[in-house]
């Protein structure tokens, strides 16, 4: 009897993870639009127009051309960029508008709520990520490596990115705050990471603060997947981007315990 | 014994220097009508998201039918339903959709339909099932946010003025709806402005002022205890006898509102008027309502927010 009613407890709560997993799933899939195509169609954009003006005049790892070589970056770029938009916008709308009074009357414990959240963050950043991948191998001849990696970078990726968004959903108490995050940490780490070039290309200097940046490693490993050659050694990401995700997360969990900003 | 529904036991919450509750204890059966009333500020929204799990008490414990409301969260959310004062709503989905999250929330799958469903009907929001929450009237926002709270099928049902703002129709569908829910054994706990909705509704009452309870009994003995019959006279050709003066509660003209203790006063009015010579022109008895013990108790200062919610 007593395992019956734990299996039902477990199936209960799995439900109930299940629930907000795939509200929040449906909540970005209702407006996929803004979601979804539009991410797809700026990265499109970058790679059109960089690409055309960089192409001749930039030889990355010496025998990759430009193009291809942007291609991983920008996918993960929009990946980063769309995991952390999921959660922290999920969040901050509505706590603004009150609802998420709806999620904390609930038996849902905090973990429950952290990985329905994540989950659905790292589905959105992955979603992009392969759309803009299946349209850029329209135009570009793209090589494929290591598998493993690609997925395992892209996996740590959206959830560091998710749990960040997570953190900043709980922290900000409106849209003008959450634009800052975005703007002043979320784009300078993006666009200082890599993404557009090879971080050898740089000076001495930006290159020692390049590797204090964790964008770096989750883009140079995931790049490692397609050519199998990087800036650094992938288990060296490895390392750097989970010791990041295993510190956010557990700090995540920590706020979340506390009702910090959630209950007074 | 059963297991009470509600027990709260010496809570006090501060919010900095505001002691907005001062050790509330309270204890409520299952299956009450139980109403809970008091001015803006007195602190009653405050006790409720306590029970709730959403403000934790600075001092002090609450369960819900057993479950501390901290310590065991889960069972003790799981075994309540709370209807927030605000009128919030989620943009991107339809009635029937919220409901069915709201309800997954709790573990309940595809085999609480049925009861949803009832909700929907009971509510009067059938047509509306698949109608996106943002192109509702503000009437039919408040039944959804009811349903919400009702979409788990909680045995403990918290009201937090739930018809502030609310059209008489509603009011009626909705309260028809409760005394229904209560008839099942569902227990209600009510938070209302509507003093006359208490009356009705509740068979027991608290009446809370500035983060305590100042009263607590039945509907009936507070009525007892509190108020009398309201006697209201017509005349227009004498003063009012030095005599009634102290039992006037009213006067508008030459109407005259006195309270009677007990209905035997009722002769040693009619006798001070005969002697009086006053000419009667019109008699009314009526029972005092549950607005004058909250007068009594409350003070007087809350009359104009009873009057303004009414108008």
């Amino acid at each position: 009897m007593s395992l019956i009613n734990s299996m039902s407890l477990i199936s209960s709560k799995w439900r109930g993870t299940y629930t907000l997993f795939k509200k929040e799933v449906l909540r970005f899939w209702r407006v996929a639009f803004q979601t979804i195509a539009s991410p797809v169609l700026t990265a499109l954009l970058y790679l059109l127009i960089f690409s055309h003006v960089l192409a001749d005049h930039v030889k990355v790892y010496d025998e990759v051309a430009y193009t291809a070589f942007l291609i991983p970056g920008l996918i993960m770029m929009s990946l980063l960029q769309n995991a952390f938009a999921n959660s922290s916008s999920s969040l901050i709308q509505s706590k603004v508008m009150g609802n998420i009074v709806f999620i904390l009357l609930t038996p849902l414990t905090h973990l429950q709520f952290f990985m329905a959240l994540l989950g659905a963050a790292m589905i959105r950043g992955l979603v992009v990520g392969v759309a803009i991948y299946l349209v850029a191998i329209w135009f570009v001849d793209l090589p494929l490596v290591h598998f493993g990696w690609i997925l395992t970078f892209a996996l740590l990726g959206s959830a560091l990115l998710g749990t960040f968004g997570i953190i900043a959903g709980i922290w900000a108490d409106k849209f003008d705050q959450m634009a800052a995050f975005q703007n002043f940490v979320i784009m300078p780490l993006t666009f200082l990471s890599g993404v557009f070039y090879s971080i050898h290309s740089l000076p001495a200097f930006w290159q020692t603060v390049s590797r204090f940046n964790p964008f770096f490693y989750m883009i140079d490993g995931f790049r490692y997947g397609f050519f199998g050659k990087g800036d650094i050694s992938p288990w060296f990401s490895l390392a750097v981007v989970s010791a990041f995700l295993f510190a956010l997360a557990w700090g995540c969990l920590k706020m979340l315990k506390s009702g910090y900003k959630l209950r007074s | 014994m059963k297991q009470s529904a509600i027990k709260i036991n010496g809570i006090h919450k501060r919010f900095g220097a505001l002691h907005a509750l001062k050790g509330i204890d309270l204890t409520i059966e299952q299956g009450e009508f139980f109403g809970l009333l008091g001015p803006n500020g007195a602190g009653k929204s405050t006790l409720i998201n306590i029970l709730a799990g959403l403000i934790k008490p600075t001092s002090g414990n609450a369960s819900v039918m057993g479950f501390d409301v901290e310590r065991q969260y889960q069972q003790a959310r799981q075994l309540l339903g709370v209807v927030p004062q605000e009128l919030v709503f989620d943009p991107f989905f339809n009635v029937r959709e919220m409901l069915r999250f709201q309800a997954g929330y709790f573990g309940r799958g595809r085999e609480n339909d049925a009861w949803v469903d009832e909700i929907l009907e009971g509510l009067g929001l059938t047509d509306k099932a698949h109608t996106n929450m943002r192109r509702l009237s503000g009437g039919m926002k408040r039944r959804a946010l009811i349903a919400q709270a009702l979409a788990h099928k909680p045995p403990v049902i918290v009201l937090d003025e739930p018809t502030a703002g609310v059209d008489v129709e509603l009011r009626q569908m909705l309260w028809e709806f409760i005394k229904k829910l209560n008839r099942e054994g569902h227990t209600i706990i009510l938070t209302t402005h509507y003093l006359e909705e208490a009356e009705t509704l509740c068979k027991r009452v608290a009446m809370m002022k500035q983060g305590e309870i100042v009263a607590l009994d039945s509907t009936e003995n507070l009525l007892k205890q509190f108020a009398g019959k309201n006697l209201t006279v017509k005349f227009a050709n004498v003063q009012l006898p030095a005599s009634l003066m102290p039992m006037l509660k009213s006067r508008e003209q030459n109407v005259y509102t006195l309270t009677l203790s007990e209905i035997g006063k009722i002769e040693f009015v009619l006798s001070e008027l005969r002697l009086a010579n006053a000419v009667i022109e019109d008699v009314q008895l009526n029972e005092a309502a549950l607005e004058d013990v909250f007068l009594s108790l409350v003070g007087s200062g809350t009359v104009k927010a009873k009057e303004t919610v009414t108008a």
